[in-house]
């Protein structure tokens, strides 16, 4: 349906991106208040990424000795032979822990090429 | 012993290589920047390899198998919060640290809050951490030399820690970044290629670990005890006892009933073969029990135990000086942040190994339960379950990797302490790091003589617990929170570290009675985390808050460094005087 119209094209007349960063950089690295909210900002987003993260492996990793100790049958069921409670404990939290690690670098970096794009004034 | 030789040469082998290593190190390092951060150019895949091969010491080789043969399923929290640390520096040290550009952390200390006293408290906390961390060590070079070799146990930690005092003082062991990475595979093997072998008889002999009866001895068996020891029997059929039992003098006689008996040093038993193990008291006993979970490491509070063992672990590692001044070699926050990650990946692939060789203990020498002294589990595999030539040379192999893994850690520990001591008590000089190497690689060998009576793991926990007390909170408070000042720092490090190394001294030098008070004090002394930490944190806020006016003029801009990336230009790094 799309095929009788003309392809959208941007056209710039005038780059103002220069002139942006430089402002804004300045703004960063001379803490003023601009800058300095920017700086608050990436650092609240930085921060609360970390919490929930941090948030999420806690409460998995304390729910396990919990309901371990509340539900002791639990801990009873086997899986080829292993208890469930050895399986979680010595193989499956592992790759639990690297796929957070790795998420958090993921958003993390996300975050901080955003905050250079604010700075930098990019689209 | 037929290996004993073979086994000498292997450790003989792996303790010149590692001093030899040591030196050819420092000469290819040239400046001040090479010499403490290999001038910040370490990519995060060999770096990441370097982390774990310092930080796999003779707890995770020795430690973690033999206390899983002894506790069974709670003590697989110790690997797990081993690794789990590095996600907490991940999250929230890691490239902060990175961006502010100093090299330790007292250097961190006097960056983000200008203070050349707290500096020096910072410092003082440092050597406290290297310190209790290097007990296991030279405890479990002890333990190996005595298992293997049958020296007497005092020779391991004097001849480990003159060894790693000699290599220290004559040229320094922050030794190349290949050579600490290669440690990592080193250690990896020495570790898997047994396990692995070990897994065929396992599975071909097939024993139930499971059921109301401790494991049972393969063939006959003789152990004497070397120190009294109180002993859960649970089946006597088939024991014979020579010695004083329960303040009685016994000459081949049986136990005469299920129970508890208290075996005088000196005292031997003679098990023949498919007899059930005598446990001793305060590990559980029935196959049963040692699978189940909430059965706790001994002693009353299992609960308690396991949470303060992950509090200490999950926060522990991000103030462990030795590991930290590694994240400082590469050149990026971005690429302190993926080290971390690396090293995630790297330590769940080697602590599989200690878990299955923990649980292989049980079937194949069960009989060091009756002592209690499972860390030489690893180091007597081999030769038990496989036996023969093979057997032998296994164990060569196992013996060389414990001794690698000792001697590397120690010594990344003792530079730590020897840097700190001389660049900021001392006036730098060279002769000032030795006699700093010195006293703090001595300091800790008495210690460790004391401390035999606790598993390895058990003592590098508490070395955990006192950093996870001190340089946690201050490392998070200082990178997150803007309302951190001097005085609360240093209030903070303070009572976190003289609440947990007391603690920790208590339990090292024998712990509190587990009557008292419903056993909560030997339960905090043994496991001080879940208190120490929370009052580490709540005193560094407080105190903080109530010096609010004290607060530096200046950290908006210091803010600004350890966050903003690197592409913006804020970074300056910081190098030592002189």
């Amino acid at each position: 349906m799309t095929s009788g119209r003309p392809q959208r094209e941007r056209v710039i007349l005038a780059n103002r991106r220069g002139a942006r960063v430089i402002r804004t950089r300045i703004e960063v690295q001379e803490q003023t208040q601009v800058g300095d909210a920017l700086v608050r900002g990436l650092v609240r987003a930085q921060l609360g990424l970390a919490l929930r993260l941090a948030a999420v492996i806690l409460c998995t990793v304390a729910a396990i000795p919990l309901a371990m100790g509340m539900f002791p049958d639990l801990s009873a069921v086997g899986v080829l032979g292993v208890r469930l409670n050895w399986l979680i404990l010595a193989v499956a939290v592992y790759p639990v822990l690297y796929g957070v690690g790795r998420l958090y670098v993921r958003l993390a970096e996300q975050g901080e090429r955003d905050f250079v794009r604010v700075v930098d004034g990019e689209p | 012993m037929t290996g004993a030789p073979l086994t000498a040469a292997a450790l003989l082998a792996a303790a010149l290589a590692t001093v030899g290593i040591g030196f050819y190190g420092i000469r290819l390092s040239r400046t001040t920047s090479d010499f403490l951060v290999a001038s910040r150019s370490i990519g995060p895949h060999w770096n990441a390899a370097a982390i774990s091969g310092e930080y796999l010491s003779a707890a995770s080789f020795l430690g973690v198998a033999g206390l899983i043969a002894k506790y069974g399923a709670d003590a697989l929290w110790y690997p797990v919060g081993f690794t789990a640390g590095y996600l907490g520096l991940l999250l929230f040290v890691a490239a902060p640290l990175r961006r502010s550009g100093a090299y330790t952390v007292p250097d961190f200390a006097e960056f983000r809050l200008g203070s050349a006293r707290l500096r020096k408290v910072a410092m003082v906390v440092v050597v406290v951490i290297c310190s209790f961390y290097l007990v296991p060590q030279y405890q479990g070079a002890g333990l190996a030399l005595k298992t293997l070799l049958g020296l007497p146990v005092w020779l391991g930690p004097v001849a480990v820690g003159g060894i790693v005092i000699i290599n220290v003082v004559g040229g320094g062991m922050r030794s190349i970044t290949f050579v600490q990475a290669f440690q990592y595979w080193l250690k990896l093997t020495a570790i898997a290629v047994p396990a692995l072998a070990l897994l065929v008889p396992f599975i071909r002999d097939g024993a139930n670990l499971d059921g109301p009866l401790p494991p049972t001895v393969r063939q006959q068996t003789t152990v004497t005890v070397e120190t009294d020891v109180v002993v859960q029997v649970a089946e006597p059929a088939g024991i014979v006892v020579t010695g004083d039992v329960d303040g009685v003098h016994l000459q081949h006689a049986t136990f005469p009933a299920p129970g508890r008996y208290v075996l005088a040093h000196g005292t031997t038993l003679t098990l023949a073969a498919g007899s059930a193990t005598p446990v001793v008291a305060g590990a559980p006993s029935a196959g049963s029990d040692w699978l189940a979970s909430g059965r706790g490491l001994g002693g009353t509070h299992p609960l308690y135990q396991v949470l303060s063992i992950i509090i200490a672990t999950f926060l522990g590692t991000m103030g462990l000086p030795h590991v930290l001044v590694r994240f400082y070699t590469n050149p990026d926050g971005r690429a302190a942040r993926r080290t971390a990650l690396a090293v995630i990946a790297l330590l769940s692939l080697f602590y599989l190994f200690p878990t299955l060789l923990g649980v292989f203990a049980r079937q194949f020498v069960p009989q060091l339960l009756i002592t209690g002294t499972a860390d030489a589990a690893v180091l007597l595999l081999p030769s038990a379950a496989i036996g023969g030539p093979a057997g032998a040379a296994l164990a060569a192999l196992v013996a060389a990797g414990a001794i690698a893994a000792f001697l590397a850690t120690s010594s990344g520990l003792l530079v730590s302490i020897a840097g700190a001591l001389s660049t900021d008590v001392l006036r730098g000089r060279v002769r000032d790091f030795r006699v700093a190497a010195l006293i703090g690689g001595a300091v800790p060998i008495p210690l460790a003589l004391l401390a035999s009576s606790l598993e390895l793991s058990r003592t590098v926990g508490l070395a955990f617990a006192v950093a996870a007390s001190t340089l946690c909170p201050l490392l998070v408070l200082g990178i997150w929170w803007r309302g951190l000042t001097i005085v609360g720092a240093a209030w903070g490090l303070a009572v976190g570290g003289v609440a947990s190394g007391v603690a920790t001294t208590l339990a090292i030098t024998g712990g509190i009675d587990d009557g008292l008070l419903g056993g909560w004090p030997a339960a905090v002394v043994g496991y001080p985390a879940a208190v120490t930490v929370p009052l580490a944190f709540l005193t560094m806020v407080a105190v903080s808050r109530l010096t609010a006016s004290s607060r530096p003029p200046d950290v908006a801009s210091i803010f600004a460094r350890m966050h903003v990336p690197e592409r913006l230009g804020m970074g300056i790094e910081r190098l030592p005087r002189g």
